[in-house]
């Protein structure tokens, strides 16, 4: 990361009143708030249907200080294209478009059109925030909820696939810049963004968004376990600049050293109840064999 | 200046007069040569135009919602299956009252598949809240998509030019392309009232609630149903608002009319077929051919079908012994939606005629002349006994 911004240099504007309608604990109520502070004002946001449009507040109270652009759930990718279609047009298009979806929004009904914007290389940053579930509608599996989770739709033996790699995915359109981040490490997600903003054509940005709601633990300790999801090893930081890849931040010190094992993460949350020794064992060997690549990197 | 080309070709030309600034399209037979010819135009630089290859119609109609919500006059066009995909969107639109203009080159849907004319698909669209019109020729495609941009962005409510699938798509006719300058004199620019600007920051189609709520100064804001009330009331006014135009148009180039329903012959007639597109000037032959057997009968081709004129209609129609609707389209399990929409203007009226209904050209069925005539024939002598039921012109087996 060329820059690394602390805590005493964070924007003092506040772009996310307080006081909105997100449950306590909510990972995305950061992300929101330092992922518009690196955006800057001079931004139109596309929304589709997400805890996120719960958390805009209801019509006529808005939440959101910068313009934004609800949309349909399929559409948003589409939808940015639009605004900045629109914005070329009339000679604004210094402003930033970015979209800010869920995992359900990204990987699942809103693929195709993110996959048509990035092909078409617009000029967009697309921010997923993950979840890991269809949690607005009360916790149904998505695409990029984890192998043998409970969900509503998973509600006995947890869900039996495995968590759809959107990142790569995006990385497979050979984006600019495509990058991973986590709720609980927010200076890292604000580097990220701004860095996202130097460059041009689409630019995509993966965050780990612990749910208390839908993962099952206490409000009070989402940033722990967002920390914990990296500190074990099963979600990376890291960036792709122009298909250079390389880990960032809190995952690059994890290089070499030892890590926790999986299962201090997956015993914080009832939703991993339902896993075997069998498939946490696979799971472990999985990270380790990972981490065993990463260290000649 | 005269030319003579294709009916897509005439969409693509109104489409560049009118200036528009963001078009999105994905192909689909028959509106592809429409699409072709505006890439055309924009990569030639004859049109000063942001065009935006998607990858589906869901995806071209969130680009104009998107790209009209920041304040660009934009455009788009599809057919059939193209414009059930974007249904979702189609209710977005018209709920965001965005003035987009969309042309639907009319074909029949799947499945089985079909690629040939017919009504089904604008028709199974008529509830979105969206202006439908219907056109007959090339000059009217023209000169209808210029008015159309004007009409929606007046009433901020999006419209469709519905136009038939080949039969005026691919056809050539000849017809005048309006003068540029008089075109800038007609349409001004887009300025729209909200749009999505950082200096002037707005949260634009949030969750609302059935009921209505106080906002932060101690206005009150409507509610959902408002919305919808006044997306409703705006269509309705919409009725003074198309004869205006039309007005205006007329008072610029010379030629129009007819803003609501198209007349051939209805004065004095006894009976009258009602229809929509090109199908009322194929049976201005068989209305000729009847007067000679001294039926007096008329043809009216309905030219705005949502919101429905129900005055010029009943104004139309009433008084009349019959009216014989003939429909490219259908309620299934019911009827023909244009013959169910005919009844219910009629029946408040001071004198109601009897009323009959044909299904014909379905997945581009050839509708004969000769069979016209017959089914005409029948309804006006009473050999066809005029009921709810509708009957079905050249089905085989």
């Amino acid at each position: 990361m060329a820059t690394k911004t602390t805590i005493l240099d964070l924007p003092e504007d506040e772009l996310v009143h307080p006081g909105n309608r997100a449950c306590a604990g909510c990972g995305l109520s950061i992300n929101y708030r330092i992922g518009l502070k690196a955006l800057g004002r001079d931004t139109i946001l596309v929304v589709p249907p997400s805890c996120l449009t719960v958390l805009q507040g209801l019509y006529p109270i808005a939440t959101t200080q910068l313009p934004c652009l609800n949309v349909t759930f399929a559409s948003t990718a589409a939808a940015a294209t639009g605004v900045l279609a629109a914005l070329k047009a009339q000679g604004r298009d210094k402003t930033i478009v970015a979209a800010w979806a869920g995992d359900g929004g990204t990987a699942d009904i809103g693929l195709q059109a993110l996959s048509g914007a990035c092909e078409r290389d617009e000029n967009l940053i697309f921010i997923c925030y993950d979840n890991e579930a269809y949690m607005n509608t009360g916790v149904q599996r998505s695409g990029t909820t984890p192998q043998g989770v409970i969900t509503t739709t998973t509600p006995i033996k947890g869900k039996l696939q495995k968590k759809k790699d959107v990142t790569a995915i995006m990385a497979a359109h050979r984006l600019s810049y495509v990058a991973t981040a986590s709720a609980s490490f927010p200076l890292d997600l604000y580097d990220k963004i701004i860095k996202a903003k130097t460059f041009s054509g689409p630019k995509y940005i993966h965050i780990h968004t612990p749910c208390p709601a839908g993962w099952g633990f206490d409000p009070r300790y989402s940033v722990k376990i967002g920390r914990l999801a990296v500190e074990t090893g099963l979600y990376d930081l890291y960036e792709i600049e122009y298909s250079k890849w390389q880990l960032t931040g809190p995952s690059k010190k994890l290089i070499g050293k030892k890590r926790r094992p999986v299962t201090d993460y997956f015993n914080t949350q009832t939703r991993f109840k339902a896993m075997s020794r069998e498939l946490i064992a696979g799971v472990q060997k999985e990270i380790d064999a990972k981490w065993e690549g990463y260290a000649d990197t | 200046m005269h030319i003579i080309e294709s009916g897509n070709v005439a969409a693509a030309m109104g489409v560049k007069l009118a200036r528009t600034q963001v078009v999105a399209a994905y192909p689909i037979t028959p509106q592809t040569p429409l699409t072709e010819k505006l890439s055309e135009f924009v990569d030639s630089g004859e049109m000063e135009a942001q065009y935006i290859p998607v990858e589906s119609e869901h995806s071209a109609l969130s680009v104009c919602i998107a790209a009209s919500s920041t304040g660009s006059r934009t455009f788009t066009a599809t057919s059939a299956n193209g414009l059930l995909y974007m249904h979702e969107q189609i209710h977005w639109a018209a709920g965001a009252r965005l003035p987009i203009v969309m042309c639907v080159v009319n074909r029949g849907v799947g499945a089985p598949w079909t690629v040939w004319n017919d009504h089904q698909d604008s028709i199974s669209q008529r509830d979105t809240g969206w202006i439908q019109l219907y056109v007959c020729d090339h000059q009217q495609i023209i000169d209808t998509v210029i008015k159309a941009f004007y009409l929606a962005e007046f009433v901020s409510i999006p419209v469709m030019v519905c136009y038939d699938g080949y039969l005026l798509s691919h056809t050539y006719m000849p017809f005048d392309i309006p003068d540029p300058a008089q075109v800038d004199k007609f349409l001004p620019p887009f300025t729209p009232e909200y749009m999505l600007d950082p200096a002037r920051p707005k949260n634009l189609n949030t969750v609302t609630l059935p009921d209505t709520r106080t906002d932060i100064h101690g206005n009150t804001a409507p509610g959902y149903m408002e919305i919808r009330h006044n997306l409703h009331s705006d269509l309705r006014s919409t009725l003074t608002v198309v004869e205006e135009i039309d007005q205006k148009f007329q008072a610029v180039f010379n030629r129009g009319g007819n803003p609501y329903v198209e007349k051939y012959k209805c004065n004095d007639a006894e009976f009258i077929a009602v229809c929509l597109g090109s199908l009322s000037y194929q049976l201005r032959d068989v209305i000729d051919a009847l007067r000679e057997e001294g039926i007096k009968v008329g043809v009216l081709g309905l030219r705005l079908y949502r919101p429905f004129p129900h005055h010029a209609v009943i104004e139309a129609l009433s008084g009349t012994k019959g009216v014989i609707v003939f429909e490219k389209a259908l309620s299934y399990g019911n009827q023909g939606a244009l013959f169910g929409d005919i009844k219910s203007a009629l029946y408040n009226a001071d004198r109601r005629p009897k009323i009959h209904n044909y299904i014909l050209g379905l997945g581009g069925r050839e509708i004969k002349t000769q069979d016209l005539l017959d089914a005409l024939r029948n309804s006006c002598t009473d050999k066809e006994k005029m009921n709810n039921t509708p009957k079905w012109v050249g089905l085989k087996l």
